[in-house]
Order: C-alpha cells, then sequence, then structure tokens
C-alpha cells in the first residue's frame, strides 16, 4: 500500500511514483508550457480515484454494518418472551406459528426442489451428449427461471396451485411455488459441483467395472456432496427470506398448520408475518424483535452455505 | 465371501440393466422440469392476461394514465413510468458505487480487507428484502422526509425507492463486476504498466474496458433485480396510482400495483393485476434475452 503524503506545495501525493516526477509539475505558474503538464492530470487522476475507489468500498461496508447494526440495536431490547409463546393472539404478537410454518414451508419446498434439481443436474453433467440440443435448452429455461421475480411467481402459484389444481391458499400452494423458485439454484450449483469431480474418478470407477448409476451414486455424488449441501441451504436462505411469492399463494393465517390436512391450510411464513407488521404499523417494538430474528436467521443459514462451500474449494486444491 | 459378492453382480446384472435404463429415464425427466416450469408460467400468465389486455383493449391498457378500479379505469402507463424510473434511479445510485467496489475489490484492496469484504457483500445480498424494506420504513422514510420538507415533497418517495433498490443491487453489480475483472488477462495490466501507466490508469483504462461485458452483464441483473422487487418497493415508494409527479413525491410500480391491490380485487380489476404481472413478465423476458445476448458476446470474443 503506497503511503500518503503532503508536500511542500500543499498537495496531497501518494507512492512512490509520485516523488519521482520533476518539481516543475507541481509549479501552477508555468501549467501552459509545463512539458510535464499531462503527468500533472495523470497524478490528480490516481489520487482522486485511488481515493474514489476507497469511498465506495467504504460505502458498501457501511451501509452492512449501518442496517445490520440498527435492526440489532433497535430489535434486541425487544425480543420478549411473549414473542415466542406458542399461539398468536393480537396481544403478544408472537411469532413462533410463524415461524414454525416457515420451517414446514421450507421442508416441504426442499423435499419437492432437490430431488428434482439434483436428477436434473446429474442428467446434464453424467449422461447427456456432449452438445445436446436439450441440455441447451435447459440452460436457458433455468436462466429465465432464475431472472423471473418472486411476484411472477407468486401470481403463477395462485393462478396454478390456488386456482387451478384447487389447493386453495395453503401450504401446499406455498411450498411448490418455492420449489419452482429455488429449483434452478439447486440445479446450478449441483452441475458447478458435479463438474468439478475429476474425471479419472469416473474413468477409475468404470474401470473397475462399476455401471453408469452406480459410478453416479457412488463415487461422483459424494465428493460433491459439500457443494450441493451448500446449494440446497442457500435455496433455504432464499425460502426463508421469502414474501411476495408467498402472499397471494399461502396467505397469511397466524396458526400453526396442523391436523390432517396440514397441507391446506393457510399460512404465513417469517417474512410474511414481519410485512403484515411492519406494514400495519401498529407493533414496532415487536417489529423490531420480529425483524432481528428474521435477519439473523437468514444470515446464519447463509454464513453456514458459505462455509460448506468453503470446505469443497479446500477439498478439490488437496485433491489437485 | 469374494465368490457371493461375484454372483450377486452376476445376478444384478439383468435387472440393473433395467435399473440402469429407467434411472436414465428419471433423470432425463427432472432436467425437462424446468422447461416444463417456464412453459406452464407462460402459458398460465399469458393466457390469463392477453384476454384482458384485448378486452381493455391494448392501447387504452398501456398508454392509459389512469388507473380507477372503482370505475372499471385500468391504466397501467402511469405504474409502467414509475418503475423505469425507479429502477433508473436505483442505477444511478447502484452502478458507479457497485462499479467502483468491485475495482477496489478486485485491484486495490489487500489480502486482508477482501477477507472481511467479499463476506460482508455476501451477508448484503442475503439480507431479505422486507427486512431492507423495513430499514426503508424506519430510516430512509424519515431522513428523505426531513430532505424533501423544502420541496413539499414527502418521505415516501420515488427518490428512497431509488435509494433502497440502489443498495439492494449493490451486491449483485460487485459480484458479478469483480469476477470478470478478476478474469482479464494479467499480461494487460503488465503491458500497461511497461508502457508507463500508473496503476489506476492501467485499472481504470486497460482493465475495466477489457471487462466490459461481464460489467454490463451485472448491470442487467440489476436491472432485473430492481425492476421485480416488490416487498422493499411498496413499503417504501408511497403507492400513489399516479403519473410519477417529481422526484420527492411518492410512486407507484407494477409490482406493487399487483400486491396492493391483488388482496381485495374481483372480476376484471384482478385480471387487470394479473394483466400488469403479464407485462412485468415481459419486461423481465426482454431483460434476460439482452443478459444472454451480452453474455454471449462474450462467449464468442
Amino acid at each position: 500500500m503506497p503511503e500518503l503524503s503532503i508536500n511542500a506545495n500543499g498537495r496531497v501525493t501518494a507512492g512512490s511514483d509520485m516523488t519521482a516526477s520533476h518539481p516543475t509539475a507541481l509549479n501552477r505558474g508555468h501549467r501552459g508550457k509545463d512539458p510535464y503538464r499531462n503527468r500533472t492530470g495523470a497524478r490528480v487522476f490516481s489520487v482522486a480515484m485511488r481515493w474514489l475507489v476507497r469511498l465506495a468500498a467504504l460505502f458498501t461496508a457501511g451501509i452492512l454494518i449501518f442496517l445490520v447494526g440498527y435492526i440489532l440495536v433497535r430489535g434486541i431490547p425487544n425480543l420478549k418472551l411473549s414473542l415466542f409463546e406458542w399461539t398468536y393472539n393480537s396481544d403478544n404478537v408472537s411469532l413462533m406459528p410463524s415461524l414454525i410454518n416457515t420451517l414446514l414451508m421450507t421442508v416441504l419446498a426442499l423435499l419437492v426442489a432437490t430431488p428434482l434439481g439434483v436428477f436434473a443436474a446429474i442428467y446434464l453433467v453424467e449422461y447427456a451428449p456432449r452438445g445436446s440440443k436439450l441440455v441447451k435448452v435447459v440452460r436457458l429455461t433455468a436462466e429465465t427461471l432464475q431472472g423471473i421475480p418472486s411476484i411472477v411467481y407468486g401470481l403463477f402459484g395462485m393462478l396454478f396451485f390456488v386456482t387451478q389444481l384447487h389447493f386453495g391458499l395453503s401450504l401446499l400452494s406455498g411450498s411448490l411455488t418455492l420449489a419452482i423458485m429455488i429449483l434452478p439454484l439447486i440445479m446450478r450449483t449441483t452441475e458447478e459441483s458435479l463438474m468439478s469431480v475429476p474425471d479419472s474418478y469416473r474413468e477409475g470407477s468404470f474401470g473397475l467395472g462399476a455401471g453408469k448409476l452406480r459410478t453416479v451414486f457412488a463415487i461422483v455424488l459424494p465428493p460433491a456432496m459439500p457443494g450441493i449441501l451448500s446449494g440446497v441451504i442457500l435455496g433455504t436462505g432464499r425460502i426463508v427470506g421469502e414474501t411476495a411469492a408467498l402472499l397471494y399463494t399461502a396467505g397469511s393465517a397466524t396458526k400453526i398448520a396442523s391436523g390432517a390436512d396440514f397441507l391446506f391450510d393457510s399460512t404465513r411464513t417469517l417474512a410474511v408475518h414481519m410485512y403484515v407488521l411492519s406494514s400495519e404499523g401498529l407493533h414496532v417494538g415487536e417489529a423490531f424483535g420480529t425483524a432481528v430474528v428474521l435477519l439473523v436467521l437468514v444470515l446464519a443459514i447463509n454464513a453456514v452455505s458459505s462455509l460448506i462451500a468453503r470446505t469443497l474449494t479446500k477439498g478439490t486444491q488437496n485433491d489437485g | 465371501m469374494e465368490n457371493n459378492a461375484a454372483t450377486a453382480v452376476v445376478m444384478a446384472g439383468g435387472t440393473s440393466k433395467w435399473k440402469e435404463s429407467a434411472m436414465r429415464i428419471l433423470f432425463l425427466a427432472c432436467a425437462c422440469v424446468s422447461i416444463c416450469a417456464v412453459a406452464l408460467i407462460c402459458i398460465f400468465l399469458f393466457a390469463n392476461g392477453l384476454p384482458t389486455i384485448f378486452k381493455i383493449g391494448p392501447l387504452n391498457f398501456l398508454l392509459g394514465t389512469e388507473w380507477k378500479p372503482s370505475a372499471d379505469v385500468y391504466g397501467i402507463f402511469p405504474m409502467i413510468i414509475g418503475s423505469i424510473y425507479v429502477t433508473a434511479g436505483s442505477l444511478v445510485v447502484g452502478v458507479p458505487i457497485g462499479i467502483l467496489t468491485a475495482v477496489y475489490l478486485s485491484r486495490f484492496a489487500g489480502q486482508k480487507t477482501k477477507k472481511l469484504l467479499m463476506p460482508a457483500i455476501q451477508l448484503l445480498a442475503g439480507i431479505p428484502s422486507v427486512v431492507y424494506g423495513f430499514f426503508g420504513v424506519m430510516v430512509l422514510v424519515p431522513w428523505v422526509a426531513e430532505l424533501a420538507d423544502p420541496f413539499d415533497g414527502s418521505g415516501m418517495s420515488m427518490f428512497t425507492a431509488s435509494l433502497l433498490l440502489g443498495i439492494m443491487i449493490l451486491p449483485t453489480i460487485i459480484t458479478v463486476s469483480k469476477t470478470s475483472l478478476d478474469a482479464v488477462p494479467r499480461s494487460y495490466y503488465e503491458g500497461s504498466l511497461a508502457l508507463g501507466a500508473t496503476h489506476e490508469r492501467s485499472v481504470f483504462c486497460i482493465l475495466l474496458p477489457a471487462a466490459k461485458s461481464g460489467v454490463l452483464s451485472g448491470v442487467i441483473l440489476g436491472v432485473g433485480r430492481s425492476i421485480g422487487e416488490t416487498m422493499a418497493v411498496i413499503m417504501v415508494a408511497g403507492n400513489q396510482p399516479r403519473m410519477p409527479q417529481g422526484l420527492f413525491e411518492g410512486l407507484r410500480t407494477m409490482t406493487s400495483n399487483i400486491v396492493m391491490e391483488m388482496g381485495y380485487a374481483a372480476d376484471l380489476h384482478r385480471e387487470a393485476l394479473i394483466a400488469t404481472g403479464v407485462v412485468l413478465f415481459v419486461f423481465i423476458l426482454l431483460i434476460n434475452f439482452c443478459f444472454s445476448m451480452v453474455k454471449g458476446g462474450k462467449e464468442h470474443a
């Protein structure tokens, strides 16, 4: 890192390349005839840009610290025991039912999306012939799915699952909508981690007489597991934080989905609960408390995901 | 023992062939799910939305400046313009800061700073949009209200929404730009230095132009995220269904139009909201198309 210093003319210079420049370059009086004028311009440019990029990075980091800090500082004092009571009523504004519902929603959506995404990726990487048209189309559609905003998923879920299939505003409609939403994410991470498994593994397995299926499940999948897992956890983070796709597919009932037909109960997840609380504006303290729980939950999930992903990159480095 | 295993393999030979092909078909079917999903989404949105658009009249619907569900007048031009304004505003905030941060991370930061900052940006990407919206309501709205006071404006405004969205698209722009900056061959930088350019000049005049298609695709992804964002916008934009009046006045986007009124809408009103979703979907498809064009161009180069 170049050190900053203030030179005789009061200008800020930085780094060794600056001190080497000709003294006349600093003399404002002769600027017009100065043969080194360009170098002055270059120096101003350099210093300005150096500070600009630092400021931008500082801004980005500052926003994160401010946002998370603000929510934590205002929210933690509002984390009362009554927020975690088993049933919701308008006095305790408990977030417990929506927390349980979030868990149910996540498990259901993952149960649908994980096998679909992983199997699809297995086909793309292990089975599909090179340069196959189908693979191109699948990649294109997966990319399209990834770019669709959650409100459009919500509308589709409302039209298809809620109305067309008569699932109603329910846990099932919500989780199926979310499953489609995170499918491309799981597919892509699985694809990437399958591709990072060296071909020599497959060749070795075939050489020992194992079939294709055995090779995939016994040899290729295990080393790719951390990558797949990190994708699944990343998907979990998206499910937990999702609101727009759920408002008109899962509804906003405040009780825990239970009983024999719990799949068809209307439920509200933590993020939807958070939205309802803050748009009502009646329970600001409780909203802050809920925000803390939601924020910490999502950040923890994402942290676990990147931790697992990091063990994967370490593993492949060791192999190489 | 070995013998047993060998006979087991031989005996399984017949069924395993069957199993192999069954599983192959299963995998193939799963791969086709994403195609089916896109097809279903297109079919259901267009089948529900297009008839409505034609019932209202495409010009009346797309260019009508009045949205009055009580009088059965549905023109979504204010919302389209609102979405475009807010997205443009978010780019004004997010693109310069995002690209400069990416440049810093890629070419200026030391190892330690990078180790701290990269996870921070991932965290920023992981924060749910409701939490962003809540932060906007609690912090940005009062602050903007004070700022807008001399102009007779309000805190829930285009400015607030743009600012919040600009922050939300930062991680997308930063990660994509940084990846493409990192991918520029080292020889470009070294060549520039050898010709006497400073570090900054090399970075901004050689590396950044070389990475421009990657940076551009990051910006396009940011546009997609911005125009599709719902919860954060609905909480800070004011949501008045009228033509945008100014920087410090409230406006309504297509996304917030859907969420605001879908809860109680019926009949033609509900259909008009679905049609709004279709228009939004077409915007997103166009943006996706631009994205794959830019990306495709990069692969050919």
